[in-house]
Order: structure tokens, then C-alpha cells, then sequence
């Protein structure tokens, strides 16, 4: 299944912005992160549709997903 | 800080100054001390522009100490804009000199018999005063740049800009940084308009002759200094995030969330958001020769601002944080940082709250002055501000009295104050803290966002109607007792997330005034400052019609999520139930 993946702020380094990806059915938000080489430890919030979203869920095909560090302002 | 000093500047024959000791003040310091102050002292009826209202400005708890990040200055009074009392904070310099100069509060009071624009000097030996004329309608910059040619370097400017001297709702008052750039404004609520109905155009205050505040207990103090230090340096948000990206690394989780108000609330992401984005801006500043990491004053260990310059490297202004980045952003449908930059340069130096002015800005864009997008636009019409042409009063009395003239439906204030970079929709949350606040709508006040979006201090589901109220609250009683301290208001993140932060924070006030607070008092001490804005603003004719979101918020669903506001107002009644 396609996924739209996007990525922020010190994700990006050595990575990407924004891409187009392809998964098996099935690929939960573990395996997705796993695959990129974010350590488990350092996210902040991955939003799916929009709505915050723990590493075992599974995206539909076609959703988009964004990783986030742990960030903050205000 | 053992003193009060009392300015009367409608004394006979000029400004008289009195000093006095705290007296029935003592143990108070930033909002606890200018809310309760206000609230005892100022007629709530009486007219904010009037001799009877009161401009108290209070350095925090820690303030002037080497306690790190705590030179926030709270300035309180009875607001222009909302009618309720107010309290808005800074960070600058101008805290941590009144603070080692020994005041408790420097208090404006009064209302002068002519116009002359006066100067107040504040030093190691009392209190100067000079009328200086020439000043009149000098934006911020030029008036420091004319004054520090009298006064130097070596102190800390307060001063109003043309909003303030033409007392319009969202008139600031400016305190200068390191490089004495008038960056740091106590923005909210149009405190600047009372600071030019008392006359005055600037305060100077000079640290010559004064050395840092001294602990009770300097050894307890310095070891928890240290802890709290570390705390801060430690957590991913004080320690990494906010340095190197600024608050403006925002834009793009609260895009993403749907959470984002898009040309005057009308949806929940902008196309934009990516041009605008912390990440984007850092880029920009570090490739034009500025900075993404700066502190606006000294001690701050979190540095999360930044110095922004043009295409050919000359300084435009500090980093735009990002509610600045989205009221004339996202707000106004602008995508273009310099053009953002430069509205938020203009803010300043005509002394102005940029998030009520770009939310005016945009009310008037819905009203059809200029179409949304229009960034040219929006520097001509805010530009009016600085001239003092009628269309310019109008967009710095605030987002409220604009949607009025522009006879706009969709007004997003709260108490006559303009919303912030969240919408309450797709952020529950936070819409509980802009119904509830005393000081109208205020996303610092009960910063929900954390645990509603960024999962600090716990997650509450954004788009769920349970557990905002509690959320709410507590994060409401937490920030009036920070807001005491004179600590940044970002040391929440690591003081919700890691418990021996939060210890050491309740340490440094123990080791420095030789107290035996507890967590308990802390959330006591920020129930009493609530408690008491609350008193003076039902004593102002505030009544739970006031604790209410505008009704659109209710009835147009936002995108993506299409939902909407849909906490009942009984529930809201529910947040000061202590």
C-alpha cells in the first residue's frame, strides 16, 4: 500500500521531507519508523489523517502520515 | 525587592515619586503581585484610561536572581481592550534591572494635567524625571536609539510606540533585549495605552551600583539552580527543539493536526504552512547571516528566538515566534517569512500585540479591505498604525473593533481579544482556556496544547470533549504561579514532564526566600492570583456569558476534521469550582 510519510524538524536530517512510499499490507507505525531509522525513544507525536496515533497502529492505504521529535513552542 | 515605588503622575506641579515597603505585598512578585495588587486597588468600573487605573510593573519571584531563564516582567492593570484585568509579560531586560535595583513594583498611577510626554529614569539613586517632547509619535526604535544617546548601553529601556501614545486596545509596551532592540513586548490587552494615558513614553532602567539578588540559603540555592539547569537542558523541547527551531517549529504539528486557523478561522490547514514553517525560517535566518538561536535576556539557557535579517543581511528584527508567524501568516493567508518579518519589525516599533494586529488584520481581509494573501497589503494597512490615520486607529484598537467597523460576522475574540494560533475546534483544550481565561482569549494562560498536541505533561485526546476542563484548570493554576515566579512560561516543559524539575523549581524559591513551600503552595499561590483577577473581573460586570467562545465556533465545522465546539457552557462554569 502506498503512504504518503512526512517528516519534521531533526527527522528530516539524512532523511527527507516528504515522500511517496510503499508498504506492505498491513505495516503498522512501528515498522514504518523502524524502517527509517527514527529511534523509538526520540518521537514526539505521529499524527495519521490528522489524529495522533500510537506505533502500533496501522495506516489505511493512501493515509498520510507525519512523524514528529519532541517539540514545543507556544 | 523590599520596595514598592509609587509614581503619581498626576501629582501637582509633575510626577511625584513614593517609596514604600511591600508591606502587605510581600511574597509576591510578576502576575501574583500586579493581579492582586490591581485587583485591590483599581475601581473596576472605572475607565481604563483614566487617573483611577493603575500600570503596575512587578520583576517575578526570582527575577534579578542567578536563578537561569527568570527575567520575565509582568505589567497588570485594568485592560483597554477586554475591560478585565490584565496581566501581560515579557522577557527583555527590564525585569531583571528593576528587580536588582530592589523594587517589588513600580506602579504608575494617576493621569497628568497636560500632554507632555515624560521620561522616567530609575537608578541606584531614585527616580529622575524629564519631559521630552521630541519623542512624540517615535516609533520604538527611533525612540531608543534617541534615548540611549542621553541614558547608553548599560540599561534597560521601557517604551510605547505611536499605538501607545494614541491609547488603542492593542498597544504594548516595549522592553529591549541584549542589543537593546525594542523586541520584547508585554503585548496583550493594550497595556501600552495606559502606559500613554499616564504620559509616559519611556522608563530607563539602569543597573549601575546593583549586584544579583542574594539567596537566604545561597548553598541550597545554587544546588538547585543547578538541578533546574539541568532539568531544562535535558528535556527534547527546552533543550533541542525551542534552540534550534524557535516556538515557530509549531506551524507545521499544528498544521498537520488540523488545528491550524487559515484565512481568519475559515479552515484548519493552509497550503502555505511549509514556507512559514519554524523549519523553513530557521534555514532562512541561519543562510542570511542572522541566527535561529537567541535568548532575550541574559541567563536564558533556552535561547529559543532568533535574529532575522533581509536578503542582504541586514537585521530586520528577532526571530518572529509563531503566533507572530501565523497572525500574519496562516491568519492572513501569507506564505512569505519577509513579508511576515516585516509586519512583525513594523509591530514592534509602532508598539503593538502582533497577535491582536495580525488578527485585526485579517478580520479586516474577511471584511473586504484587502483580499486574504494580499502581503503588500498588509504592510500599507499596518503601516496606517504608525501614521495615525484614522483607518489606522481602527486596526490597533484590536480585532474586535475592527470586525465591527468592517461589519464582520466571524470575530474570533474572547473578552474582546483576539484568539491565538490554535483553532478551538480541532484543539479542545485550549478553547476551554480562551472561554475561561480571566484575561480573555490567552493560549499562554492554560497552555493546553501541550498535552492536547505535543503529548508533554500527559495526552488528552484534541478532538475529545472529556477531560478539558480538568486539563484546563490545572494547567491555569500551574501558569498563574509560574507567571509569579518570573520564570519563561517554557520551563513547563520540562517542569510537567520531569518531576525533580518541578522539585527544584519549588527549591530555588525555598533556598532564596527561606520558605518551606511545597507543591501544595504552588498550586495554592496560583488558585489566590486567579481567584483574584476572577473577583475583579465579576466586580468589572463580567458574567459567564463572557466565559463563552463566539457562537460561530459552535455552529461552522472546521476543516479537516469538521468538527466543532462543542463543550456546553455549564461544563466551562465548572472550571474555577474551587
Amino acid at each position: 500500500m502506498e503512504l504518503t510519510v512526512k517528516l519534521f524538524a531533526t527527522f528530516r536530517d539524512g532523511r527527507f521531507e516528504k515522500a511517496q512510499l510503499d508498504y506492505p499490507p498491513g505495516t503498522t507505525l512501528a515498522n514504518i519508523v523502524d524502517a527509517l531509522r527514527i529511534p523509538r525513544d526520540e518521537i514526539g507525536v505521529m499524527l495519521v489523517m490528522g489524529r495522533h496515533a500510537e506505533l502500533e497502529h496501522t495506516p489505511a492505504p493512501g493515509d498520510t502520515v507525519a512523524i514528529f521529535p519532541r517539540i514545543g513552542g507556544g | 525587592m523590599d520596595n514598592i515605588l509609587r509614581i503619581d503622575m498626576g501629582a501637582p506641579g509633575g510626577p511625584k515619586a513614593t517609596m514604600e515597603p511591600v508591606g502587605a505585598y510581600a511574597g509576591l512578585g510578576g502576575r501574583g503581585l500586579t493581579s492582586v495588587l490591581v485587583s485591590k486597588e483599581v475601581d473596576p468600573l472605572c475607565h481604563p484610561l483614566s487617573a483611577a487605573n493603575k500600570l503596575v510593573m512587578s520583576p517575578g519571584l526570582l527575577t534579578g536572581t542567578a536563578a537561569t531563564t527568570s527575567g520575565r516582567i509582568s505589567v497588570g492593570c485594568k485592560s483597554p481592550l477586554t475591560g478585565g484585568i490584565k496581566e501581560s509579560n515579557a522577557g527583555g531586560q527590564a525585569g531583571q534591572v528593576m528587580a536588582r535595583l530592589g523594587y517589588a513594583a513600580v506602579i504608575l498611577e494617576g493621569k497628568p494635567l497636560n500632554d507632555d510626554l515624560h521620561v522616567i529614569l530609575i537608578n541606584k539613586d531614585g527616580v529622575h524625571f524629564s519631559v521630552d517632547n521630541s519623542l512624540r509619535m517615535l516609533g520604538n526604535y527611533a525612540t531608543v536609539d534617541k534615548l540611549r544617546v542621553q541614558y547608553g548601553e548599560k540599561v534597560a529601556y521601557m517604551t510605547i510606540g505611536q499605538a501607545g501614545e494614541m491609547k488603542l486596545g492593542a498597544a504594548s509596551i516595549a522592553c529591549t533585549d541584549r542589543e537593546l532592540h525594542p523586541t520584547r513586548h508585554c503585548g496583550r490587552g493594550g497595556p501600552g495605552a495606559v502606559m500613554g494615558a499616564k504620559g509616559v513614553k519611556a522608563i530607563i532602567l539602569d543597573e549601575a551600583g546593583t549586584t544579583l539578588r542574594a539567596a537566604k540559603d545561597p548553598v541550597a540555592f545554587k544546588a538547585a539552580g543547578k538541578v533546574f539547569a539541568d532539568g531544562i537542558k535535558k528535556h527534547a523541547v527546552s533543550g533541542q527543539a525551542l534552540p534550534a527551531y524557535g516556538t515557530n517549529v509549531l506551524t507545521n504539528i499544528l498544521n498537520e493536526a488540523g488545528g491550524y486557523p487559515t484565512n481568519n478561522f475559515k479552515t484548519g490547514q493552509f497550503a502555505g504552512a511549509s514556507k512559514i514553517s519554524g523549519e523553513a525560517q530557521a534555514a532562512l535566518e541561519v543562510k542570511r547571516g542572522g541566527s535561529a538561536t537567541h535568548g532575550c535576556h541574559r541567563g536564558c539557557i533556552i535561547q529559543c528566538s532568533g535574529i532575522f535579517n533581509d536578503e542582504h543581511g541586514n537585521y530586520v528584527t528577532k526571530q518572529p515566534e509563531y503566533e507572530t508567524v501565523w497572525s500574519h501568516g496562516g491568519h492572513c493567508g501569507i506564505d512569505d517569512l519577509d513579508v511576515i518579518a516585516r509586519l512583525d519589525r513594523l509591530d514592534d516599533d509602532f508598539g503593538l500585540d502582533t497577535i491582536e494586529t495580525g488578527v485585526a488584520i485579517g478580520v479586516a481581509m474577511e471584511g473586504g479591505l484587502l483580499p486574504f494573501g494580499d502581503g503588500a497589503g498588509a504592510i500599507r494597512v499596518l503601516e496606517e498604525v504608525g501614521k495615525g490615520t484614522p483607518l489606522g486607529r481602527i486596526i490597533g484598537s484590536g480585532a474586535g473593533i475592527v470586525g465591527k467597523c468592517f461589519g464582520v460576522e466571524r470575530v474570533p475574540v474572547v473578552k474582546n481579544q483576539a484568539l491565538p494560533a490554535y483553532d478551538p475546534r480541532a484543539v479542545k483544550g485550549i478553547g476551554v482556556t480562551y472561554a475561561t481565561s480571566t484575561m480573555g482569549a490567552d493560549h499562554t494562560a492554560g497552555y493546553a496544547i501541550a498535552t492536547n498536541i505535543l503529548k508533554v505533561g500527559g495526552f488528552v485526546d484534541p478532538l475529545k470533549t472529556e477531560g478539558q476542563v480538568d486539563l484546563s484548570r490545572n494547567l491555569q493554576i500551574a501558569t498563574a504561579a509560574v507567571d509569579a515566579t518570573g520564570m519563561c512560561l517554557f520551563i513547563a516543559f520540562p517542569v510537567l514532564d520531569q518531576p525533580e524539575t518541578f522539585q527544584s523549581l519549588v527549591d530555588l524559591l525555598n533556598a532564596f526566600y527561606g520558605l518551606s513551600l511545597t507543591g501544595d503552595s504552588v498550586v495554592a499561590l496560583g488558585k489566590t492570583i486567579l481567584s483574584a483577577e476572577r473577583d475583579f473581573n465579576t466586580r468589572a460586570g463580567f458574567t459567564a456569558v463572557d466565559d463563552r467562545l463566539p457562537r460561530f465556533f459552535e455552529q461552522e465545522p472546521v476543516a479537516p476534521h469538521q468538527v466543532t465546539f462543542e463543550i456546553k457552557g455549564e461544563e466551562l462554569d465548572k472550571l474555577y469550582n474551587w
